[in-house]
């Protein structure tokens, strides 16, 4: 444990890192999923289209794949830069490809969720003279968004592990789990010890997001 | 209930005791005694993603390092069928000596004093020097010191980059790839103005497309590449024997010059001096 406390400061940096890919894809992949879900119930066929197409391809690609898609893909061979710091560079590359995934699995959340408004309600609403936009906004998605809570939950913890491949994937991003690894190349640190640590440090971002997530859910449960 | 909740709680550690168990190879059978190979297997732990020195083709890896490993377990007294290979990444090859899982490593595994506090070390057999990889067209850079303000590509775990953005302090910055193969495709795409790590290494990657890169050939810090054996291990001092023949019987010069001739790299023709067994 001497060898794992002696890198302290390693840790947290990683750690560091682990936090801030996760807030900012959190915000991120939550727009982009509420904009595909609202897609995916438009009246549009072209939108449903779009939607369910781009929900269908990403979601069931692997991440890694994803991830170094953008590291060698976009950025590499296309050039896309998002800043002259190469360490923020691939932080925004993996925000990019996070987002991206993580979308597609608030958009599935949400879409449940909406499937859970009584249809006699839109159909209410419509009757009063609301447009679709204006149905979604103020009768669909606060119904939905209340009852997706748990699953919405579920998908952060998801996210919050998932930053662990964004040190791999042609990016390098300075995140927790590659701080680990150096610690295992350079320092010889006993395996084990390290390794419970991290994972330590993981439960300490992930088990009290579970519990506010499931508080939430209870508190702001639509009752019917 | 509670039969159905001890169950489950069963099912879940039988579960995790599988996940562990299955984790890492096994462990070949224990390495028999230096020159007394008779039936059994020496296991030896190699880099399988290292052209050149170490990559896996087909069902074995071939390589520099696959060649001094097969000479050295002639010596002791293992033919060729008689070892059997594993893939030894970076990361594990402390834990796999530990553990027995492989009897010897060769797998341009560099003589560190950290290192050598948990495992024992033969050799070296080779002292490879740290070196740069350009783009052929590039000629702004011809010493290390010319990375200053440009972007360097190391792989994940290796000591190289730190080598000279702490040690020598020049200010570069780092992009960090997965692998070699990763830092290659970045420096073909000029995402990246350089990639640092052993010149042997190096040669062996742009060997494969040949033409695209140039070695600076400046070489700035010495990797002595040992045989990892397990700490006291008593295969040391005959490890050492085989090493010496090797070099002097010309076979040394002979791998040299079959592996990196071509390359470009102007590899060392003389025999590294010893450590000697601890």
């Amino acid at each position: 444990m001497e060898a794992f406390l002696g890198n302290i400061d390693s840790v947290i940096g990683g750690f560091s890192w682990t936090v801030r890919l996760t807030v900012i894809s959190a915000v991120f992949s939550f727009v982009l999923g509420v904009i595909l879900t609202s897609m995916r119930v438009s009246p549009v066929p072209f939108m449903r289209v779009i939607a369910t197409g781009y929900v269908e391809v990403v979601r069931n690609t692997p991440l890694t794949l994803v991830l170094l898609f953008c590291g060698l893909g976009l950025n590499s061979s296309l050039g896309l830069t998002f800043s002259e710091t190469v360490a923020w560079n691939v932080y925004w590359l993996a925000v990019l490809g996070l987002s991206a995934y993580t979308a597609c699995f608030v958009s599935e959340a949400l879409r449940s969720g909406v499937n859970t408004v009584p249809f006699g309600q839109v159909e209410a609403a419509r009757s009063l003279g609301l447009t679709f936009t204006q149905n979604l906004r103020l009768i669909v998605l606060p119904q939905a968004l209340r009852s997706t809570i748990g699953p919405l939950g579920s998908v952060l913890i998801a996210l919050t592990k998932n930053t662990t491949v964004a040190s791999v994937a042609g990016l390098g991003v300075q995140e927790a789990s590659r701080e680990m690894k150096l610690m295992f190349d350079q320092g010889v640190v006993p395996v084990i010890p390290t390794f419970v640590g991290f994972a330590i440090g993981f439960l300490i971002l992930t088990l009290p997001m579970g519990y506010l997530f499931g508080w939430m859910s209870r508190r702001l449960a639509v009752a019917r | 209930m509670r039969v159905r909740r001890i169950s489950t709680a069963l099912a879940g550690v039988a579960a995790l005791a599988l996940a562990v168990t299955a984790c890492g190879p096994t462990a070949g059978e224990g390495g028999g005694g230096g020159g007394e190979g008779g039936g059994d297997t020496i296991t030896i732990g190699t880099k399988y993603d290292q052209p050149g020195l170490g990559l896996l083709e087909g069902q074995e890896p071939v390589g520099f390092d696959v060649d001094v490993a097969e000479y050295v377990a002639a010596e002791l007294g293992y033919e060729e069928d008689q070892i059997e290979w594993t893939e030894a990444a970076s990361a594990n090859r402390e834990t796999y000596l530990q553990q027995g899982t492989v009897d010897m490593i060769f797998a341009t595994y560099s003589i560190t004093d950290e290192r050598k506090e948990v495992v024992s070390f033969g050799g070296p057999y080779y002292v490879a020097q740290q070196d740069i990889l350009v783009a052929a067209d590039d000629d702004s850079i011809n010493t290390p010191e010319d990375l200053a303000g440009k972007t360097l590509c190391s792989a994940s775990g290796s000591r190289s980059a730190f080598t000279i953005t702490e040690t020598m302090e020049i200010d570069a910055q780092l992009r960090e790839a997965g692998n070699y193969s990763e830092c290659m495709q970045l420096l073909t795409n000029g995402t990246v103005d350089a990639v640092t790590t052993d010149n042997v290494i190096l040669a062996g990657f742009s060997s494969q497309q040949e033409g695209e890169f140039r070695l600076l050939n400046e070489p700035f810090q010495e990797e002595r590449y040992g045989v990892g054996l397990p700490k006291d291990s008593d295969m040391c001092e005959d490890v050492n024997a085989a090493i010496t023949k090797m070099w002097e019987d010309g076979t040394a010069a002979e791998l040299l010059e079959e592996h990196f001739g071509p390359t470009g790299l102007d590899y060392a023709t003389e025999q590294p001096e010893l450590d000697g067994c601890a």
